[in-house]
């Protein structure tokens, strides 16, 4: 649905964040995915979170894969770089791109044809580089753009939209997010966007491999009953174990909440991620006890969301690199080039 | 032998890899170059990190012929394993030097090969009691040796010594020890200098010696490269490693002791690539090096750098193709697969250069060519160069070169008003203006993509759409052709209808195949290419000759090939001279080629009748 352009008109009286952007700021073109696409709703989102962290939207670069959800970057925050690579190698592209430019938010997304088999490599080496970024997996557990195969993040035995069986074992991207190393991993839904907003904010904010799996359904091929990626189906098993409520650096703190109710933890830059308890023997540090439960509910059939787990101190590759605080697409000649006269040392020191 | 060879031999050590032999064989061979002695060494070794053989082969030639020669005059035979094949590859007249700690018989031997035994061994076991010092020293004992049978300063192989055990003191006398040891027993016991000699002479002159990989990734320092993504793979790994050696010379802040560049050993070739196409559109420089099967596994990623117009330089250290082919072993066999890179109508850029000074030199200039352009740039070497130590004009840099960055909109071009479309070609030329990310808060953004777009950079499949950019994308290769080095010349001294044309590692061969054939009496004039695509004095060459050799080191003349498809030249006046066994050219292989084509050539002499 390219061919319509989408009006430029806006309603007057728009609400404008800290920065003076408004909501459509942060939109991109009119999508053309499929009405009812959980892709869609996770772009809006995305749109919400960053208006709400007044982020200026060209400080932003989106990268993405080969697939629907690798569509999507067109779809939201228009004024940013877009990356559309090649199939499962956006984490070498954002890897890249972010040694390039420190200053920039990167933003990977992609879709489980994209990240959970051609891509699981690249996948895995950007979370255990700690690259700092928000790598979102829109997970519909099915290949739409290609009509309704299984991807790696079905479920064994859920069914297919033609009747066939799932057979293979599910690659559980959370899981492996945690055993690497992501120091933000947290689970979403597509269809409950007042939970994923908070979450996306929260990895923004965090500085170092932010990793989150947000079940997608697909509307064409995915949606039906014997699925375990439909709407209804995770409405029903959806466990959360939090609440999420994200203040910005030196913003006053205005969630309404009961004493004892709510852990907070700041982050590096300051922001703090106010945490509603939902189950009560969840920690969000114990990255060990948080794999337990994580793999008890799944046993039980039950689709744990929310902040899974986070570290407010993290690493990320600049850091284990030791490199300059200014961005390398910043320096010129005087800062790179040894010049003559060191080349002539050089070249006494190979007679 | 009734003549002495005075600086015009080969010695070839025969050794067991990871004996610690290299670092004593390169002494020897640079003391000859210290006496002012043209030397070239060649390592030929295994895949292997211990126990396999390896030979290191030192040319002397006081011509200056640095290209390999063929053939062994002295073999100093320290492994039991390949000594068969050692003795039978020594030329009559030649000399074997070896431990004669333990008595061989006669059958060993040849006769008509001069025999020095030094009983290596026994005078370490004499002079030291740990087991690691006898197997270490014993090295150093055969230099001390061969510097008294070949008349080398000794004085000049001290201070070697001193030099490279500068920062490791105590090594200095125990080694000095050693190499004297040696010396004296071959004064004492031979008369010296045999049949070879080497005497000093002033033939090095201001060239330096060093390998082409170090030089490389010098280059990629001077030529302002802040990120580099690799995978290890021979012979391409020193380029990367001796780039992050030299940046933690150059590159880091001395104040804060902060890094201005970022080395990542990525989890394959895909990622490698993938991580300097992020960097370049980010605005940064950036290269990855590896050798043909990496670049097998890149082409994805080649194509959508070609397609989206993301600049990427790639080195590409050539080894013995196809598959896994001859890891160890050099050859120019990759030239096709990166001149069209990647599926679809694609065509790259590609550099290559004859020895270290030149992969310096177009290290350095392959990111301006790559910005420039907006496309990837491949710099081809490979193993014979990439690997080895070889003499060459000192690297020279010039303080006033600026990087030249390209076609890239500024945040104030765009705030006042300069129209963007990042594939509209303003200039005629091909090339676009481009934007980095995070320029400009409201202008200037676009998407990067691998699918075919407008020339505002929007989604498009539509035909017209399509033709356009891919018709433009042939101006500005067109444009390249403009901009890369010219090939390098050599007139024959009498004129000629012949020509021969090569390009890379091959040319030291070749020029001295061509001395040899002038004085022969065969006249070639000679053209070395230097880039891809052809300029048109490659053309007007081939144009000019009735008939022209083309040297290269695959078997199937992809030089050749890209001549005749690129150029549309008559195939049949293209003479292939290929040598590909993993062995470098040599300049009696060339000679003996071109001289046998020629000679069969020339109409046979009539039957002679009586007068």
């Amino acid at each position: 649905m390219t061919y319509i352009a989408k009006p430029r008109l806006r309603h007057p009286n728009l609400k404008a964040n800290k920065f003076g952007f408004t909501h459509r700021d942060y939109e991109g073109a009119v999508s053309t995915l499929c009405a009812g696409c959980g892709h869609d709703s996770i772009s809006s989102a995305i749109i919400q979170a960053c208006f709400e962290l007044n982020l200026p939207p060209h400080r932003i670069a989106k990268l993405s894969g080969i697939g629907c959800s690798s569509k999507t970057p067109t779809y939201f925050l228009g004024n940013s770089h877009g990356f559309n690579s090649v199939h499962g190698r956006m984490p070498s592209v954002l890897t890249g791109a972010n040694l390039a430019n420190r200053d920039l938010i990167y933003l990977g997304i992609s879709g489980d044809g994209d990240s959970a088999s051609i891509g699981l490599g690249q996948f895995a080496h950007s979370v255990r580089r700690g690259v700092n970024m928000v790598y979102i997996v829109e997970n519909n557990g099915v290949y739409g753009l290609t009509k309704g195969q299984f991807s790696a993040t079905a479920d064994r035995g859920s069914k297919s939209k033609k009747g066939a069986y799932n057979r293979d074992a599910a690659v559980d991207m959370v899981m492996l997010a945690m055993e690497l190393g992501a120091t933000y991993v947290a689970r979403g839904f597509a269809g409950d966007k007042a939970q994923l907003v908070p979450l996306i904010k929260g990895a923004i904010a965090h500085r170092g491999a932010a990793f989150i799996d947000c079940i997608s359904p697909c509307i064409a091929f995915n949606n039906h009953p014997g699925s375990t990626k439909g709407f209804d189906y995770v409405r029903e098993h959806n466990e959360a174990v939090n609440r999420l409520d994200v203040m910005l650096p030196r913003e006053a703190i205005t969630v309404d909440y009961q004493p004892g109710e709510v852990e907070e933890v700041t982050q590096h830059d300051g922001s703090v991620l106010a945490l509603r308890k939902l189950a009560d023997d969840y920690d969000v540090h114990d990255r060990i006890a948080a794999m337990h439960h994580l793999q008890k509910s799944k046993a039980a059939g039950e689709i744990v969301t929310g902040v899974l787990h986070v570290d407010p101190e993290p690493d990320d590759l600049h850091a284990n690199l030791n490199t300059l605080p200014t961005p390398f697409n910043k320096l010129a000649e005087k800062e790179l080039c040894p010049g003559s006269t060191a080349l002539d040392k050089f070249n006494a020191a190979h007679r | 032998m009734s003549q002495p060879k005075v600086n015009d031999f080969v010695i070839k050590f025969a050794n067991v890899n990871g004996s610690g032999s290299a670092s004593a064989n390169r002494l020897f061979a640079k003391s000859i170059l210290r006496m002012g002695v043209p030397v070239s060494p060649r390592n030929i070794f295994p895949s292997n990190i211990q126990g396999l053989p390896t030979w290191y082969e030192v040319r002397v030639s006081e011509a200056g012929y640095l290209g390999a020669r063929g053939g062994v005059d002295l073999m100093v035979a320290m492994n039991p394993q390949t000594w068969d094949r050692d003795l039978l590859s020594i030329e009559a007249g030649g000399y074997l030097f070896y431990d004669s700690t333990k008595a061989l018989p006669a059958s060993k031997f040849r006769e008509d090969v001069n025999v020095i035994g030094v009983p290596l061994t026994e005078l370490c076991n004499r002079e030291y009691s740990d087991p690691r010092q006898r197997q270490l020293f014993r090295n150093m004992v055969y230099v001390g040796a061969l510097g008294a049978l070949l008349a080398i300063d000794l004085a000049e192989m001290e201070k070697l010594i001193r030099e490279q055990f500068s920062s490791k003191d105590s090594l200095i006398a125990p080694n000095i020890q050693a190499l004297h040891l040696g010396h004296a027993y071959a004064a004492e016991n031979f008369e010296c200098p045999i049949g070879l000699e080497v005497r000093r002479s002033d033939r090095v002159g201001k060239r330096i010696f060093i390998d082409g990989n170090s030089a490389a990734a010098l280059g990629c320092v001077y030529g302002g490269a802040t990120v580099a993504a690799w995978y290890p793979i021979t012979p391409s790994s020193s380029l990367a490693e001796a780039f992050q050696q030299h940046c933690r010379n150059y590159r880091r802040d001395r104040e804060t002791g902060k890094n201005r560049f970022a080395v990542i050993q990525a989890e394959d070739e895909l990622a490698s690539i993938g991580m300097v196409i992020g960097a370049s559109w980010n605005g940064a420089r950036a290269f990855t090096c590896t050798s043909g099967p990496g670049i097998s596994l890149m082409q994805e990623f080649i194509g959508l750098a070609y397609f989206a117009e993301i600049p990427a330089v790639i080195f590409d250290v050539q080894r013995g193709g196809p598959s896994t082919g001859m890891p160890t072993r050099t050859q120019q066999s990759d030239l096709l697969t990166c001149a069209y890179a990647s599926h679809g109508d694609t065509k790259h850029v590609m550099l290559f250069p004859e020895d270290p000074h030149e992969c310096f030199e177009f290290a350095a200039s392959a990111f301006d060519y790559a910005e420039r352009l907006q496309t990837p740039v491949f710099v081809l070497s490979d193993l014979d160069i990439g690997m080895n130590d070889r003499l060459c004009e000192p690297l020279v840099w010039d303080d006033s070169r600026t990087y030249e960055r390209g076609k890239v909109i500024s945040h104030d071009e765009l705030e006042a008003g300069a129209e963007f479309g990042r594939y509209l070609d303003v200039d005629g030329d091909g090339i676009t203006y481009r934007t980095y990310p995070g320029t400009h808060s409201t202008r200037g953004a676009f998407f990067t993509r691998g699918t075919s777009k407008d020339r505002y950079a929007r989604y498009s499949e539509a035909g017209p759409d399509y033709s356009d950019n891919m018709q433009r994308l042939l101006r500005k290769f067109d444009t390249c052709r403009l901009m890369l080095p010219k090939p390098v010349m050599r007139k024959a001294r009498r004129s000629t209808s012949l020509g021969v044309v090569c390009y890379g590692s091959t040319s030291p061969a070749m020029n001295e195949a061509l001395d040899c054939l002038e004085d022969e009496g065969l006249n070639l004039n000679a053209m070395r290419i230097r880039a891809f695509p052809f300029g048109d004095e490659v053309v007007d060459f081939i144009s000019e000759h009735d008939r022209v050799f083309v040297v290269e080191q695959n078997r199937d003349a992809q030089l050749r090939f890209l001549l005749v498809n690129e150029c549309a030249l008559d195939p049949t006046k293209l003479i292939s001279v290929l040598h590909y066994d993993g062995t470098p050219i040599t300049a009696r292989y060339i000679m003996q080629e071109i001289s046998s084509d020629v000679a069969a050539l020339k109409p046979k002499p009539k039957k002679k009748v009586a007068p």
